[in-house]
């Protein structure tokens, strides 16, 4: 019994340096300050209980994980700063609104949200930057 | 039953109503916007949100520090709990303040500012320090109920540790380390606290039924390990489309169709478990725990689907998401709390009328909880039909369907308020009782 879970510990311990270690081994793209200054107005404004990114987060807006590269940059920062029927107009600074812009532009470069279909394997698992 | 744990039932069943009202507003306000003129979205979520991990975890530690005291054989009172309780709800308190001038920490489950993770943090100490003081006079060859209580403390401490980790600027270094770790320890989170619920359940279904047995013995613990597994790795579903390393998803993935044995054990058990039910149906204990079960059953369907990446592309971030939480926390979750509740309340003594409306609002609350979650059920295959399928690009032209299955949604929600609300009346009512009867 003990055997199994110190074990089980063990392993837990190992995986999760491993998560830490080289799980994000392909994104080189590290954070600058106004990127770090971005994140904090997206959590001080709590714009993930209405958006998600990687589908994680509130369901009432749209995943906003590529909206960098899918949408201007004039239409985003319209968007933020007036809202629409559902979008409250937040009242974020011009300087606010540079870093919230530049925090979507990192998260944007680092992958895609939406699973192309020619990477779902037979077996059911995705293979994302594997081949 | 000391003062201290009358006082944190009480304030577990306040938060329980809270987290029902806000819900039920939250719900409106999702559907027509003009209600989120009066009180944002963005501010209701949290309140709701924050309302229902506080209820879970409150009544959850409240049994926990209650039972261990006649299962470590304590004496005495123990000063510990009371000013881990202080804190808790002190801090509870804050969390809502901070809302009320939105304040707020935009992180998933936790949105409110962080410096209030610290007395959090403190207060757990302080609940670990009292529990495992006790633990020395724990009984030789300890019950699994036992190990699971303790797991599911010591990973809760973990987690949370884990999920402030991102203060450090190494961990948010890139996105995907910060995304990854974020949702290691909210998922493994989860696993803590179910840690704490099922162990109660099996110390509750223990003393309904007198059997010890059903807490011991081989199958009973690799069906734990198989849990505790799941805790450790099974995580990765959230994350199956961040372009991680792909052992990540491989592993979550495997772990996850372990989950399989569940399902075929509850298949093989039914007939056993009916005979059970006829003869403990007469207690409400016995019914809210009946009632988790059930609800164990339906969402371990729904989890083993989206646990399959390929089917986890169509349901990803769309409302069949929220159907599984919702399904955890309200049909598995709160089905245990107010068994363990009712149990330290002693409901099965109360009057026959009150009685009576226990089971009503029971049978209400699981009726309202089945519309609710296959609405939400329905909301996500139409999002993910749209989105996926379609590959719709005009956000509202594509929600549009979508808001109106939630309408159907929203009205079963003010079902649960309802029959929860009629539960907590009744509760309240047998807590008052107990007040006077032991000052008495
Ligand atoms: C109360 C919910 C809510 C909050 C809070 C919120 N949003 Fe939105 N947001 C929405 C909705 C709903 C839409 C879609 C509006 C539409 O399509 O008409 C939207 C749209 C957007 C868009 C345009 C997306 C596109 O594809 O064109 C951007 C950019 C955006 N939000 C950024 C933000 C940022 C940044 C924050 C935090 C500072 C934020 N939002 C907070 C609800 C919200």
């Amino acid at each position: 019994m003990r055997g199994i879970l110190v074990t089980l510990s063990v392993l837990f311990a190992v995986y999760t340096v491993l998560v830490y270690g080289v799980g994000d081994r392909l994104d080189t793209d590290r954070a600058n300050s106004g990127i770090r200054s971005g994140m904090r107005v997206w959590q001080e404004r709590n714009c993930q209980s209405c958006h998600q990114l990687y589908g994680l987060g509130g369901y009432m807006g749209p995943d906003l994980t590529n909206v960098a590269s899918l949408r201007e940059e004039p239409r985003i920062r319209t968007f933020i700063r007036y809202g629409t029927g559902r979008m409250p107009a937040l009242a974020v600074s011009d300087v606010e609104m540079d870093h919230l812009i530049a925090f979507l532009k990192w998260v944007d470069r680092s992958g895609t949200s939406k699973v192309p279909p020619e990477t779902v394997h037979w077996t059911g698992t995705y293979l994302i930057n594997e081949h | 039953m000391n003062k201290v744990t009358r006082w944190q039932i009480g304030f577990a069943l306040a938060l329980l109503l809270a987290a029902l009202i806000f819900g039920a507003i939250a719900a409106f306000a999702f559907v027509f916007p003009d209600i989120g003129d009066l009180i944002p979205f963005e501010q209701l979520r949290p309140m709701h949100v924050s309302a229902a991990l506080f209820w879970i975890i409150s009544g959850a530690t409240a049994g926990v520090m209650h039972y261990k005291r006649e299962v470590f054989t304590e004496q005495g009172r123990s000063a510990l709990q009371a000013v881990f309780f202080s804190i808790w709800v002190a801090t509870t308190i804050a969390v809502f303040v901070f809302y009320a001038f939105r304040k707020f920490g935009g992180r998933e489950y936790w949105e409110f500012p962080p410096i209030l993770c610290v007395p959090l943090l403190g207060a757990w100490l302080l609940l670990m320090l009292d529990y495992f003081r006790a633990w020395r006079h724990r009984p030789t060859d300890p019950p699994l109920y036992v190990w699971m209580w303790t797991t599911g403390i010591v990973f809760f401490l973990i987690t949370f540790i884990e999920q402030n980790l991102y203060h450090v600027p190494w961990f948010r270094d890139t996105y995907l380390r910060e995304i990854t770790v974020q949702w290691k320890s909210n998922g493994a989170m989860v696993g803590a606290w179910n840690q704490m619920l099922y162990g109660t359940a099996l110390y509750l279904m223990v003393k309904i039924s007198g059997d010890e047995g059903i807490a011991r013995g081989r199958t009973a613990f690799l069906f734990w390990f198989l849990g505790l597994s799941n805790l450790m790795f099974n995580w990765g579903h959230h994350l199956y489309n961040v372009p991680t390393a792909g052992w990540m998803r491989h592993a979550a993935y495997a772990v996850s169709m372990t989950e399989f044995a569940f399902f075929i054990a509850i298949v093989r058990g039914f007939r056993k478990k009916l005979e059970e039910h006829r003869r403990f149906k007469h207690l409400l204990t016995y019914r809210f725990l009946v009632a988790s079960e059930l609800w164990v059953f339906l969402n371990l369907i729904l989890v083993l689907l989206m646990s399959v990446p390929a089917i986890n592309r169509y349901t990803h971030g769309t409302h069949i998401t929220v159907a599984h939480a919702m399904g955890a926390t309200i049909g598995i979750n709160t089905m245990i709390l107010l068994a363990s509740l009712g149990f330290m309340l002693r409901v099965d003594e109360l009057a026959a009328s009150r009685k009576k409306w226990i089971a009503r609002g029971l049978a209400m609350t699981m009726a309202s909880l089945l519309l609710f979650w296959l609405a939400l059920i329905a909301a996500g295959a139409v999002k993910g039909y749209r989105d996926v399928v379609l590959g719709m690009s005009d956000f509202q032209r594509m929600m549009q369907p979508v808001f109106e299955v939630l309408k159907v949604f929203a009205t079963a929600g003010l079902g649960l308020l309802v029959g929860m609300g009629i539960i907590v009346r009744h509760f309240l009512a047998a807590l008052r009782k107990a007040s006077y009867g032991a000052s008495a």
